[in-house]
């Protein structure tokens, strides 16, 4: 174990159990515990997956194949901020693939990276429902719309200060 | 309570808060407060009005004044003329909603003219966020009726009578669902709300629950009676932040007023609901696999029979429905089961909720009568195509649907013209596109869609949709064979027919859709290693056009891998085998001497 995951999961291991108790004995009490989870720690590292398997009782390859299985679920730490670029069909179709692509040339990153200094992690996603403002892009949960691609580095400016 | 002499409507859904309504809000209680007229108009933050691309939308009442696109700056100065001064601020008013200088009725604006609002009825009218607004409107009056007039088999025959099928995408007959799963044996029984709209463009599902959470509550507790259930599960995407806290917030609210839990208005009907979040999987749309993420597992689907309806959530008997199947019922049972059936076609009754997306003037919620054609649906709802293009064709239906030409634009909206014309109804989203889409790279974003979310469980889907991708990308870089078309339609059908849920047997639909109308752009590719609408980079060429060149030399300058070369006075030429066919120089180009081609 990484000295720093030991540091994370022991600053929140009471709170992990505590979620985890919060469910025991609900049925289907998996996922609930996974995203409560996550919110806590920014991941799901194997750590944290041993612990909640010991909590709830489910076999730890079972907890693996359900973090695994789920787009929200993430092994490793995300960014800063979450520049989510939407490739649903109504933003598709009006230029989101240009979008993403300047962002990750102006970040010099691929798709699902996180930039070195920790700041930005970009993420292509599914519809996130602003079809009517299409193309959207979201940064953790502030959407942008009607986006042309020069808008972009102002907008990454905007947040690196 | 207290009254009011002016209220303002304000849009709180996921569309009109990107644009910023929340902070339009704040501003406006700041203004009223500094007028002193805080305690006289009321602010009401509602659903969705439909009509995201003009958000935020704002309406005040008692006039109805429309207005569209405020921004925080225009706040102090509507406030002055709206509510101290008492005039409309025309600067802001939607221009179709004033005529002259009356008012225009909401209902008479092109964009709601042809619509007919029964799921969404509550949608921008109330409070999602209240529950004594619903209650004003009727709220659990459905539930109330039935709880106290009517047997579980009473309640079936209306949904059989109404004619409502399942709104999530195959249209399956509501009261036979339920009929199955009152038939079935067991302890305990589910109601389970499908709320993973997972389709890309779609956003019906989540608009009536920011609008409306509670007709979807008191629908399911409806269900809970018929089939003999006790407990329901609404499962709904965590991608739908603002929905989810609304459905918090409600059922927490039916729990207090007691029409949730134990002994429903003192009858022995006892309903609980709890909420399960999905954790962005497409499959999970498909209702056995949402079964399986409801009991925390991966979202696979299983083998169908046993049908949820016998053997469903933990095994027991099951219904899934969706959010705007839900939504219809509370006014199926109030207005009865003929009003319904009056509405639409003989085959499909009712009305169709549909995200209206892409290149159309108006985007955003619509919803039609069934039997309205795709034509009203684009040029009089929609407004038309922008910037003068062409219409090329509909997308309905996502991944699993497929395309509607403009030959087509005429069939009536409804299950079995749909069917026939080689789409599907689908959950709702509904795609415009223009002569600038290319119908071959629409198929390979969506095959690359599926590609992305095939769960991997059955080989079919898992293998054969990759080799499906891999032949169009192949195609969209030019690099497409004599035979590719064929070959593609084999594998469709086989990946249709041997598929184990309804994600892999209706993937290749986009692809058989775009071949069956758009063949022409297909061979295109494959022979010509031409793109007609312009969209595929690698066949496309960029051309300096000798005439229009001034050789100012600009493009040269600009270009960034020194493919352009020229001298003065003579015109410019870029260097094919050089060219990236990024762009720049067309953008560059100060007299428009440069083309796609």
């Amino acid at each position: 174990m990484s000295q720093a995951v030991k540091t994370e999961l022991e600053e929140n291991y009471q709170q992990l159990i505590e979620i985890i108790d919060k469910h025991k004995g609900e049925r289907g009490a998996l996922i609930p515990v996974l995203h409560e989870a996550q919110e806590l720690f920014g991941y799901l590292p194997l750590e944290v997956q041993e612990v909640i398997s010991d909590g709830l009782g489910v076999p730890l390859t079972e907890v693996y194949g359900v973090v695994t299985f789920y787009s929200q679920f993430s092994l490793t730490k995300k960014g800063e901020y979450k520049i989510d670029v939407c490739l649903g069909t109504a933003c598709y179709v009006r230029g989101s693939q240009a979008i993403l692509d300047r962002i990750l040339k102006e970040l010099d990153i691929g798709i699902g990276d996180t930039t070195e200094d920790g700041i930005f992690t970009v993420n292509a996603t599914r519809c996130i429902g602003a079809c009517g403002l299409a193309p959207v892009l979201m940064i953790n949960g502030e959407a942008y719309g009607r986006l042309v691609e020069d808008d972009i580095p102002g907008i990454i400016e905007k947040y690196k200060s | 309570m207290n009254f009011y002499r002016s209220q303002i409507l304000i849009c709180g859904g996921t569309g009109c808060q990107s644009s910023g309504s929340i902070e339009l809000v704040n501003t406006l209680k700041k203004e009223f407060k500094k007028h002193g007229i805080e305690n006289e108009i009321e602010i009401v933050v509602t659903g969705c009005f439909g009509l995201c691309e003009l958000g935020p939308v704002v309406i005040v009442y008692p006039e109805g004044v429309f207005y569209s696109r405020v921004e925080v700056k225009d706040i102090p100065e509507l406030v002055e003329e709206q509510f101290v001064k008492g005039r409309i601020l025309k600067r802001l008013v939607y221009h179709e909603s004033m005529d002259e200088d009356k008012v225009r009725s909401l209902t008479d604006v092109e964009f709601f003219k042809k619509q007919r609002r029964v799921a969404l009825r509550n949608c921008g009218v109330i409070n999602p966020e209240c529950i004594d607004e619903y209650l004003a409107f009727d709220g659990y009056k459905a539930l109330e009726k039935i709880l106290f007039e009517m047997t579980p088999d009473d309640v079936i025959q209306i949904m059989k009578e109404a004619g409502l099928r399942g709104r999530g995408g195959a249209g399956f007959p509501v009261f036979m669902k339920w009929q199955f799963a009152k038939n079935a044996i067991g302890d305990e029984k589910y109601v389970v709300c499908n709320a993973d709209e997972g389709d890309p463009g779609a956003f019906m599902d989540r608009s009536i629950l920011e609008g409306d959470p509670h007709s979807v509550i008191e629908a399911m507790a409806i269900a809970g009676f018929a089939i003999g259930s006790n407990q329901g599960y609404i499962y709904v995407r965590a991608e739908y932040p603002i929905a989810v806290k609304r459905l918090c917030i409600a059922i927490n609210q039916a729990k207090e007023y007691g029409i949730l839990g134990k002994n429903i208005f003192g009858t022995d009907f006892s309903f609980d609901l709890d909420i399960r979040l999905g954790a962005g999987a497409f499959v999970c749309g498909e209702e056995t696999a949402l079964l399986n993420s409801v009991e925390g597992k991966r979202g696979t689907p299983r083998p169908k029979p046993p049908f949820p309806a016998n053997k469903g959530l933990f095994a027991k008997p099951t219904i899934l429905n969706n959010v705007e199947t839900f939504a219809n019922i509370p006014i199926i049972i109030l207005k009865g089961p003929e009003w319904f059936a009056e509405i639409g076609t003989e085959k499909s009754h009712g009305t169709k909720v549909f995200a209206l997306g892409g290149k159309t003037n108006n985007t955003g919620l619509v919803e039609i009568p069934m039997g309205t054609t795709l034509r009203e649906i684009v040029y009089d709802i929609g407004g038309g195509i922008p910037n003068g293009k062409k219409f090329k064709a509909a997308q309905t239906g996502g991944p699993s649907g497929g395309c509607i030409p403009a030959e087509h634009l005429d069939t009536p909206i409804d299950y079995d013209s749909l069917q026939q014309i080689g789409s599907i109804m689908g959950s709702g989203g509904l795609i415009i596109m223009d002569e600038d889409n290319c119908m071959v790279d629409i198929a390979r974003f969506f095959m690359d869609f599926i590609v992305d979310e095939s769960c991997g469980k059955c080989t079919p889907c898992r293998v054969g949709t990759k080799r499906m991708l891999e032949m169009l990308e192949r195609i969209t870089q030019g690099k497409g064979e004599e035979g590719d078309i064929e070959r593609l339609e084999h594998l469709a059908y086989e990946i249709r027919d041997a598929s184990l849920c309804g994600l892999g047997q209706t993937a290749p639909n986009p692809v058989l859709s775009t071949i069956r109308y758009f063949r022409d752009e297909y061979e295109a590719h494959i022979r010509d290693k031409k793109c007609p609408a312009g969209v595929c980079q690698a066949l496309l060429s960029y051309v300096i056009l000798k005439d229009k060149c001034k050789a100012c030399g600009i493009c040269a300058k600009k270009c960034p891998v020194n493919c352009i070369s020229g001298k003065p006075k003579t015109p410019y030429e870029i260097d094919q085998d050089q060219c990236i066919k990024c762009g720049t120089c067309m953008e560059a180009c100060p007299f428009g001497a440069i083309i796609k081609a």
